[in-house]
């Protein structure tokens, strides 16, 4: 038990570091864009028609004139206490548009995420399991030729078949257009959701294929396959019993390590689909210069992907008896 | 008495790729042949990389797919194609392998014993064997890397002789083991050819190998040079040279060394093999094809006949 709080002890530190490390590099980022935020978000023409008192208010609203240093121990303190402060583009507070935003891309971003998973594995040790045949080169050409496809080119070519040719998807936006929100039904936000779903999925399919085709050839290459053989064991009962047991532990890294993939995916694939979720919030955060926005979903960004590889080292434990039984022993 | 298992001819070879797209065989077994009698303990032995562990695996059908196999295996008197072998294998045939790597990592030895079979029989007889070969009911529930070595390898000979088998390869049992251990598994051995079961030791060590078997054929570089009975060695009746090199080169031989070293696979084409460090070479050593033939109670690859050696 000791063992254990201390491995918690020991994350949750080093939790705490990666974001602060984190945010301090999304501020720095920021600050050193070349973007003026009262040209981008006000425009020159309505600049040139204010009076200095009036952009004086306004450079004061977006921070321009506080010190970097000063900004970031000010948002740094407040985020401390739970407060992440208001969206300077949306006047709200900045977790209540991260939690809105989440809401409509968390699941999108989960069924892609179990959706490559789960196909990925069955793909891939499927391509490790005949290999050299042709399910193998057609799982591998197919992996290759999506893993050095553009997220953004994919997406635009599944709006172009579905959408556009065969008409039978909608174009984009998380619901229909100039519907009232109470009529809205979840059929349409299922149908709104299946192409930037499946753009993630089919990307993120190559990457959990390929690694776990190389992974199955080698366990089918290994000593204790070879001894399973030897001792008759038959081809289910090897790749049941070895096989699967054997590769649980690197479909877990995989997958738990992808999740960061899928959050990356989803900034493309909203933007592209123009689907108001998480990712499409820290695009216009970014370039609007909403430090606080960006701050907030970097923040939960991170910890989202952090706390995917904590599970997936809390998961290997239960797996391999070598890390259970020696944290054990001590 | 009747072969248990017989090899004639046997050679196994790799397709392998070498700079760019060429692609070349290279024959790591040539013309190996032996046979083992009920009973018997058969010992090869062979300096490492002269081919013994695909010999095992070869008998076993279970060569890596860019490798083939040309010759002839019986067993029990009918030819030993690769389906009868994955019929055979884990029955009437059993490996025992080097070390624990060949245990699945992530399995108790107990669950591994079972092969997925469930229900009282089996694991009655589990226990029995780990019983015989001194490891407790416990040892089932360990998993390998808790095991030590020499319960690792006590483990593996349970787990070869659980479905008392015909046939035995052992390739390599004993390595890293001090010579009492050595002693110990060997006498495991000892006891399966005394219940009349065909053992085929595989091993580097012609020291343990002389201890244990009754007849040693003797591997250089992929190809047999010499089957002799043990008694062969301390009477000094070998009919090889390098044989006679391996028996000199141990401490109760004279326990001088041989210079030079085996040839890789392909790097002498024809001749005897041996010829660049043998003390007898003559000319028509290094040219064609050096017959295997009987001489005495065994056999040799050798042009030098036994009067002109003396």
């Amino acid at each position: 038990m000791r063992h254990r709080l201390q491995f918690a002890g020991k994350k949750l530190l080093r939790m705490i570091l990666l974001l602060l490390g984190v945010s301090l590099a999304a501020f720095l980022l920021m600050n050193a864009s070349p973007l003026d935020p009262l040209q981008t978000n006000i425009g020159q023409a309505a600049l040139g028609s204010m009076s200095q008192e009036q952009i004086e208010v306004l450079e004061a609203y977006w921070g321009k004139n506080t010190p970097p240093a000063e900004r970031y121990l000010q948002w740094l303190g407040s985020a401390l206490r739970g407060d992440f402060g208001d969206s300077l583009l949306y006047r709200r507070p900045v977790l209540q548009i991260i939690g809105e935003r989440l809401g409509g891309s968390l699941w999108l971003m989960v069924s892609a995420w179990i959706l490559s998973g789960v196909l990925g594995f069955l793909l891939g040790a499927a391509a490790g399991w005949t290999r050299g045949k042709w399910p193998d080169r057609l799982i591998r050409g197919y992996c290759l030729l999506i893993s050095s496809t553009p997220v953004f080119w994919l997406a635009i070519l599944l709006l172009l078949v579905f959408a556009v040719w065969l008409g039978i998807l909608p174009i984009g936006l998380s619901v229909p257009i100039g519907a009232d929100a109470a009529s809205v039904t979840l059929a349409d936000r299922l149908a709104h959701a299946i192409l930037p779903a499946l753009t993630l999925s089919v990307t993120g399919v190559a990457n959990i294929a390929l690694h776990t085709r190389e992974k199955m050839i080698d366990v089918l290459e290994s000593d204790y396959v070879l001894f399973a053989r030897a001792r008759g064991e038959s081809k289910s009962s090897i790749l049941l019993r070895h096989g699967l047991r054997n590769m649980a532990l690197p479909a877990i890294t995989l997958q738990f390590g992808s999740i960061s993939e899928i959050i990356g995916g989803s900034v493309i694939a909203e933007q592209v689909f123009s689907y108001p979720g998480l990712g499409q919030a820290a695009v216009s955060a970014g370039l609007g210069s909403d430090m606080p926005l960006l701050l907030g979903i970097t923040v939960v960004t991170a910890a989202l992907v952090f706390g995917g590889n904590f599970i997936a080292d809390l998961l290997y434990g239960v797996i391999d008896p070598r890390i259970r039984r020696r944290a054990a022993h001590k | 008495m009747n072969p248990i298992l017989e090899v004639r001819h046997l050679s196994i070879s790799f397709l392998q790729y070498e700079s760019g797209f060429r692609r070349r065989m290279l024959t790591v077994i040539r013309d190996l042949s032996l046979t083992v009698l009920p009973g018997e303990i058969v010992a090869v032995v062979g300096s490492s990389g002269s081919g013994k562990s695909l010999l095992a695996h070869g008998i076993l059908g279970l060569l890596p797919y860019n490798a083939s196999m040309q010759g002839s295996i019986l067993y029990d008197g009918t030819p030993l194609d690769p389906a009868r072998a994955a019929r055979l294998r884990g029955k009437e045939i059993s490996l025992v392998p080097q070390g624990v790597n060949y245990l699945d990592p992530l399995m108790t030895v107990g669950a591994q014993l079972r092969k997925g079979e469930r229900g009282a029989e089996i694991k009655k007889r589990c226990r029995e064997v780990l019983a015989r070969y001194g490891l407790k009911e416990e040892t089932q529930s360990l998993y390998p890397f808790e095991l030590s070595g020499g319960m690792a390898r006590r483990v593996l000979i349970s787990s070869a002789v659980l479905q008392s088998p015909r046939l035995i390869l052992a390739d390599e049992p004993t390595p890293g083991l001090d010579a009492q251990s050595a002693g110990r598994i060997l006498g495991h051995f000892r006891e399966m050819a005394k219940g009349g079961a065909g053992v085929l030791f595989i091993t580097h060590d012609l020291d343990l190998a002389l201890t244990v078997s009754n007849r040693v054929v003797v591997l250089y570089a992929g190809e047999t040079v010499e089957e002799a009975s043990a008694s062969d060695f301390a009477s000094g009746k070998l009919r090889h040279p390098y044989t006679q090199a391996l028996w000199k080169a141990l401490p109760c031989g004279e326990f001088t060394a041989v210079s030079g070293a085996q040839p890789y696979p392909g790097e002498i084409e024809q001749g005897c093999l041996f010829a660049p460090r043998c003390p007898h070479c003559r000319a028509q050593c290094t040219s064609g094809e050096i017959p295997y033939h009987p001489a005495g109670n065994g056999w040799v690859r050798c042009l030098l006949s036994p009067q002109e050696e003396e």
